[in-house]
């Protein structure tokens, strides 16, 4: 992160049309690939649970998904001071990647009032699963959406002839997205491994109650 | 400083904030899970004395 953070901040230029602000970039765009990533990961998880019955799979796809709407919230707050410098405006509900990535975050925050409105239990994990694998199909709508639907105010840095932008830009952004990548898996293993104490320690209590 | 310096520092300042923050509540539970299993050692320790206590001597 830290190497990331001094990248951004000496060796990736200025971009010549919008100047500091699109500094914003190198952080704002891994977030939201990581939440994607964390919910194509959650989904996952689901469909193992659904399919072969692994035992932990269904408290992986949780925090896979925990993980997924807290960087997802995260893209939505840079997303939207990106805009306001750039646009003049906090939002712009006319843009189509603005909008579907708000539903696919709200879509994925419901998940958590659908898992607690059941008891604990295998209908709990059953129906956690359904919804995190119906909702990653949002997931290539959402992406594929701005370049279909031809939106003229977010920008598309990544389209079929590559990246728009030069090699030291390009040579950032990926090593801020590792980054990102890196800290969404760590704090994935350590969430994930507190609740998996979290239950031993209850299921132990239990017997020695 | 600029506007635009401003808004970018602010972007950055959200998750930094946003991860400390998440920090913070897991070493929170870390520390309760500590507590609980300060407590069931201790439950576990009282269990086995209590045992050898019962079990017939000689």
């Amino acid at each position: 992160m830290v190497a990331a953070v001094a990248l951004i901040a000496f060796f990736a230029p200025e971009d010549a049309d919008q100047g500091l602000s699109q500094k914003i970039f190198y952080f704002h765009v891994p977030i939201a690939l990581t939440a994607y990533v964390c919910f194509g990961w959650g989904a996952w998880k689901g469909l193992l649970h659904l399919w072969k019955r692994r035992p932990g799979a269904d408290l992986e796809s949780y925090v896979a998904i925990h993980q997924g709407v807290i960087f997802g919230a995260l893209t939505l707050v840079t997303g939207s001071i990106w805009a306001k410098i750039s646009w003049g405006v906090w939002w712009a509900w006319s843009s189509n990647q603005l909008v579907l990535f708000l539903v696919l975050f709200l879509f994925y925050a419901a998940y958590f009032m659908l898992r607690f409105s059941v008891e604990p239990g295998p209908r709990r994990a059953n129906l956690s699963a359904v919804y995190a694998l119906f909702g990653v199909a949002l997931i290539p709508v959402s992406f594929l959406a701005i370049r279909l639907a031809n939106d003229f105010i977010h920008p598309t840095v990544f389209t079929s002839n590559g990246p728009q932008m030069s090699g030291r830009m390009f040579a950032t952004f990926c090593i801020s997205w590792a980054a990102i990548l890196l800290l969404a898996a760590t704090l994935y293993h350590v969430e994930l491994a507190g609740k998996r104490l979290d239950s031993r320690l209850r299921e132990l209590r239990e017997l020695l109650a | 400083m600029t506007a635009a310096e401003k808004y970018v520092a602010a972007a950055y300042l959200v998750v930094f904030a946003t991860v400390l923050a998440y920090v913070l509540i897991i070493s929170l539970k870390l520390v309760r899970l500590e507590r609980e299993v300060a407590e069931l050692t201790e439950l576990a320790r009282a269990r086995r004395t209590r045992e050898r206590e019962a079990a017939p001597v000689g």
